[in-house]
């Protein structure tokens, strides 16, 4: 090491603009290690031949396989849509003030939570021995309507109600955390205005919690697509039962698993680009910091000029 | 200035508000004239924040009674019974009276703009041409027209605060509560935003301003009120109770002062 003095010889002033960046040996030997396991798998998948790539690619964007893949994707949407929507009712409900909305939003949370999901599924497809019939009308008066409940209660809906309840408590936690980290300050300055619980939770509240909200909830959503697997027990049609109808007729049961990987690869790696841009979008107005790039990560990183600070956090 | 012909703006009667064990407010008097301004000062934890939190019903008083151009704040008159009143009609009554607070609390996610325009067009159901037209105006008396489209990140404390004060006067309020405006801000911001409320006042708005600025105090306000420990130590005009103050309390605290 060399030995540096504030006044270099012949040099008139410092200037670190072109200094060499802080070498990282360990990472390069990292590197190489990662390299070559990658290699490995690589050869691997080339030449185990248990594989049969052929077969792979005959099924990967057949019919039947199709049908699947788009029952996967709407019980993902529809679970999805249940799970924030109510989710949000019952994060508002568990805050509010009322302390029966408090009690009855706390029960939902801890039951649906506390029951695992292929439990849940298989007790909704089997609602009718509980249940066999379902009716609208007065409580312990005369009723409206009703329904036979095996007709009502079909696999897809059984799917639906499992996955989108379920949902539904997990997503009510993720936007309760979400609205408790908004500044109190902000709800006062709403109240101060003479906006109503209604208006300052929909314009001013909820619009800086999605920060915190939509992070977790992209993970939520890729748990669900690989969640919806599950249903195939309920014998409905999904990506994963597809397949499995298939190599149950031709035994060709690792190609046809591959086909399935193939498809929850592709459909995560869609929803983490798509991850992105929402989050992008809703830290407008606050610092982004945005992570760095594959080939940053190899340079020291210097800090990037993020002007500001964020909100609240600049005074004391 | 003051004139007491006619009812005042506000009536504050023996208010009294406790947190947990520690009673904050012990039975305080309060009455401000129409186009007056009255500071609010004493040490901290005296209540003076509090007390003001509660002219527009942020804090819930426990007993005493409140009263804003007429109306009982928080509650209402029912025969010879008293009720509380719902959110709603509690937000309504807030719409007439104008907040700043010491940390600014503009919303981040909305411009310039954008803040002020949210409760006239939201609450008041303005038109949006006619709600952006006055808040441009707003602005430019602020000395903020050149900041429209500024997301409040991108402004100092100073113009933020005086956003702040914009956002609050595009409600029409006919009362304005100043919670320590100028306490969050660095030394050198601190007088754009005592100029902007030096022009209010002399516009004529009714305010109640908490702070420490003494010099602003003496030169703006009508009259002073002094608190400590939850109680008025002394009330008088803002030139009487800043110079020559006759409670030892309030001596020891403008010493201190400057």
């Amino acid at each position: 090491m060399t030995t540096t003095s504030t006044e270099q010889r012949g040099r008139p002033e410092l200037d670190v603009a072109g200094a060499a960046p802080v070498r990282h040996p360990l990472r390069l030997l990292a590197t190489v290690g990662v390299v070559v396991l990658a290699a490995m798998l690589g050869h691997m998948l080339v030449t185990n031949r248990n594989f049969q790539w052929d077969v792979v690619a005959s099924w990967f964007t057949a019919e039947t396989i199709m049908r699947g893949l788009g029952m996967t994707l709407m019980l993902t949407a529809i679970a999805m849509v249940i799970g924030v929507g109510l989710g949000i009712l019952i994060a508002v409900a568990r805050m509010s003030g009322n302390p029966l909305l408090s009690a009855v939003a706390s029960g939902y949370i801890w039951l649906f939570r506390a029951i695992p999901e292929l439990v849940q599924l298989l007790f909704w497809f089997n609602l009718a021995a509980l249940l066999p019939r379902l009716s609208v009308g007065i409580p312990f008066g005369p009723e409206f309507a009703s329904w036979n409940t095996n007709s009502l209660i079909t696999p897809l809906m059984a799917a639906i109600l499992g996955l989108g309840l379920l949902e539904a408590a997990y997503m009510a936690e993720i936007v309760r955390g979400g609205l408790l980290s908004v500044d109190h300050g902000q709800v006062e300055a709403a109240k101060a205005l003479g906006m109503g619980s209604a208006r300052s939770l929909r314009r001013i509240v909820l619009p800086q919690a999605m920060r915190f909200i939509v992070p977790p909830t992209g993970s939520q959503v890729i748990r669900m697509v690989k969640g919806t697997s599950l249903v195939s027990v309920i014998a409905l049609a999904d990506l994963l039962y597809s397949v499995q109808v298939v190599y149950n007729r031709t035994f060709e049961t690792i190609p046809l698993l591959i086909v399935a990987c193939g498809w929850y690869l592709i459909l995560n790696s869609i929803l983490f680009v798509v991850q992105g841009a929402i989050e992008r979008y809703y830290s407008r107005g606050s610092v982004g910091g945005s992570r760095p790039s594959l080939r940053e990560l190899f340079r020291s990183r210097r800090p990037r000029n993020t002007p500001g600070s964020a909100i609240g956090e600049g005074q004391p | 200035m003051t004139s007491t012909t006619v009812a005042p703006l506000v009536t504050a009667r023996n208010v009294r508000k406790r947190f947990g064990d520690n009673e904050v407010l012990k039975g305080v008097d309060l009455t401000v004239a129409e186009g007056e301004v009255v500071v609010i000062m004493g040490p901290s934890g005296s209540g003076k924040s509090t007390l003001l939190r509660c002219l527009n019903y942020l804090e819930e008083i426990d007993s005493g009674s409140i009263l804003v151009g007429g109306d009982l704040i928080g509650h209402r008159v029912e025969g010879d019974r008293i009720r509380r009143l719902p959110e709603r009609a509690i937000a309504a009554q807030r719409r007439r009276i104008g907040m700043v607070f010491q940390q600014f609390n503009l919303f981040p996610h909305m411009t310039a703009l954008g803040n002020i325009v949210e409760a006239p067009i939201g609450v008041n159901r303005e038109p949006r041409r006619d709600a952006e037209r006055y808040a441009r105006e707003l602005l430019d008396k602020v000395g903020l027209g050149d900041k429209v489209d500024a997301y409040p990140r991108r402004l100092s404390g100073g113009q933020q605060q005086r956003v702040a004060i914009a956002r609050a006067l595009a409600m029409r309020p006919e009362l304005m509560l100043f919670d320590e405006p100028t306490s969050a801000l660095d030394p050198e911001l601190v007088g754009e935003v005592l100029n902007v409320m030096r022009d209010l006042a002399a516009s004529g708005m009714t305010m109640v301003v908490v702070t420490h600025e003494t010099a602003f105090a003496r030169e703006v306000a009508d009259r002073a009120v002094f608190l400590d420990g939850g109680v008025v130590v002394e009330e008088g005009t803002a030139h009487e109770v800043l110079t020559r103050p006759t409670q030892e309390r309030t001596r020891a605290f403008l010493s201190r002062m400057t």
